[in-house]
């Protein structure tokens, strides 16, 4: 089978195109050189200490966390909503509202983040905390909301109509029935909404006032090609942190594991 | 009658009222910030800019489009993020069939699983770490150069190019393209590959004529994003794109938050959303949304 080969080699290629770079962050964060350059000349690991140290990173990580936390819960809130609304909708209405709900992701950021901007600046607002978290927890509705529908999809109405015959009403049905067939899929949902406001740069800069987000400040000290050092150090940090949470939420869509970001 | 057994009864026998209590919520912070933003968007790009006081200053002018049409500039900047946009897709399309049809066709369960996993981790992981280790590895200093000449070739000068910027983002939305293209290649019932075989079509013909016009609709919905994503960016271009390399995205990006014009970032950003607007358009008649 020689195209089978071929196959598997170009696979085997395109992996190590996806990985290579992950693998020079994972390099770079133990470099002892201030300034980054290749090969490598020596290894050291105070990096690492000098960053945990540093003010201005700890406040920026304190902060993404908080926004990452506070844009999930809303989203798990909405998003859980929105996608029960859509599974029960006949198919004309249900097909509209999925069409607009998956607008923040499939939108370009630079658009979202734009018209938020021109949002708040149309009320006079000032961007804050809370600008921010408005910004984040548009998109991570639809990852929850995804996550939520694709699992009521296979999940049978006749349970819920079983649940009414037996005589309990919508909110029993909902605690006995409904949330533990959905809440594996909840759980993924706020992950992996997590993961991506942790991450988010481009809106943020947007909705962003003084504050600071890990994102932006990583996105500073690149531009600036300043603290390099520190920066390899929390990216390799970050980059390590969000593998666990991803794996995780691959298993508990368990299956074929089809996210929808 | 407990009073939530009475809503329970009522959402029952009126299904359309259960619905808007539970879509209430939702719908109203989805129109209240997302589609008011978007209108707001709108209305801002007919909007001035006093120029001495920097105050914005409400109307109706079409100052900020006649700007954007004036010279070649604006132009140019936006048919090159058009441009780029569309060589990413097709790179994507390209590098995304090998892994979708190994991983569903030719991969046991375990191995699939593995695949999988390693598709999703560089998907979800940190966008500012994945174009920084670019930055690094297509530095004059970094290693690709050293890599060739390693092996003796000349050295490449890439780094802050728009090559670099069509690979950067070719790279880093890659598993937005494989995750949609293989879960269509999941779906095809193998009984249509067997009967292909059947009717004396040799493995390649069965692909193209079988494989992928049934593709068609998760290439399309990977098309979204790797499109949109990279319409959308304007920190790829600011890190690893070269002097004038600029992206819709960072003239936008500047007027916001150099020069404090929102009017014309606004007009300016109403592009992609047109040009979004017709791309998805045309994506939903391929069917694309029931493969996302």
């Amino acid at each position: 089978m020689r195209s089978e080969t071929l196959i598997w080699a170009a696979v085997a290629a395109i992996f190590a195109f996806l990985f290579i770079p992950i693998l020079v962050i994972v390099l770079y964060a133990f470099s002892a050189a201030p300034i980054p350059a290749w090969p490598i000349a020596g290894f050291a690991l105070h990096w690492f200490g000098d960053t945990w140290h540093d003010e201005a990173v700890r406040q920026a990580l304190a902060l993404s966390l908080e926004v990452a936390a506070v844009a999930t819960l809303a989203a798990v809130l909405l998003g859980t909503l929105a996608a029960m609304a859509v599974a029960r909708m006949q198919s004309a209405t249900k097909e509209v509202v999925s069409f607009i709900a998956v607008l923040p992701i499939a939108l370009p950021g630079i658009l979202t983040g734009m018209a938020l901007a021109a949002y708040f600046a149309f009320w006079g607002m000032n961007l804050s905390y809370w600008t921010i978290v408005a910004g984040h927890a548009t998109f991570c509705v639809v990852i929850v909301y995804n996550n939520v529908v694709a699992r009521l999809r296979r999940m049978p109405r006749s349970l819920t109509e079983a649940s009414a015959d037996l005589g309990a009403d919508a909110f029993r049905t909902f605690r006995l029935v409904q949330l533990p067939m959905m809440a594996s899929a909840i759980g993924a949902g706020a992950l992996l909404a997590f993961a991506l406001s942790f991450d988010e740069v481009i809106v943020t800069t947007f909705t962003a006032g003084a504050q600071n987000t890990l994102p932006l400040w990583i996105f500073g000290a690149i531009r600036l090609g300043q603290q390099l050092p520190e920066v390899n150090v929390v990216v390799f940090a970050i980059i390590l942190f969000t593998a666990i949470p991803v794996l995780l939420a691959q298993k508990l869509i368990g299956e074929s594991g089809k996210v929808a970001r | 009658m407990s009073l939530s057994r009475a809503f329970s009864a009522l959402g029952w026998r009126r299904p359309g009222m259960a619905n808007t209590a539970l879509l209430g919520l939702p719908a109203l912070w989805f129109s209240g910030l997302y589609l008011a933003a978007i209108g707001a968007l709108l209305v801002t790009s007919f909007w001035t800019v006093d120029d001495l006081s920097g105050n914005l200053i409400p109307g109706f002018s079409l100052v900020n489009f006649q700007q954007l049409f004036s010279g070649p500039v604006y132009i140019r900047i936006a048919l090159r993020t058009i441009g780029i946009a569309a060589a990413v897709t097709i790179t994507d399309v390209i590098l995304a069939w090998p892994v979708a049809y190994a991983m569903i066709r030719l991969a046991g369960p375990r191995l699939r699983a593995v695949m999988m996993a390693a598709v999703m981790v560089p998907l979800w992981s940190s966008y500012l770490a994945r174009v920084y280790a670019w930055r690094l590895i297509l530095s004059h200093n970094g290693l690709l150069n050293w890599a060739l000449m390693e092996i003796g070739l000349p050295r490449v000068h890439i780094g802050y190019s728009n090559w670099a910027m069509w690979i950067v983002f070719s790279y880093l939305w890659l598993p937005f393209m494989i995750l949609p293209v293989a879960a269509s290649v999941e779906r095809i019932p193998p009984s249509l590959l067997e009967a292909s075989a059947d009717l004396g079509m040799r493995g390649f013909a069965t692909f193209r004529r079988v494989v992928l016009p049934m593709a068609l609709p998760g290439m399309v919905a990977g098309a979204i994003f790797t499109f949109s994503l990279t319409l959308g960016d304007y920190v790829t271009p600011m890190l690893v794109g070269g002097v004038g390399s600029d992206f819709i995205g960072n003239v936008v990006y500047s007027n916001v938050g150099v020069t404090n014009n929102i009017p014309f970032a606004a007009a300016y950003a109403v592009l992609p959303l047109g040009v979004m607007a017709v791309f998805l358009l045309i994506a939903r008649k391929l069917g694309a949304f029931d493969a996302l």
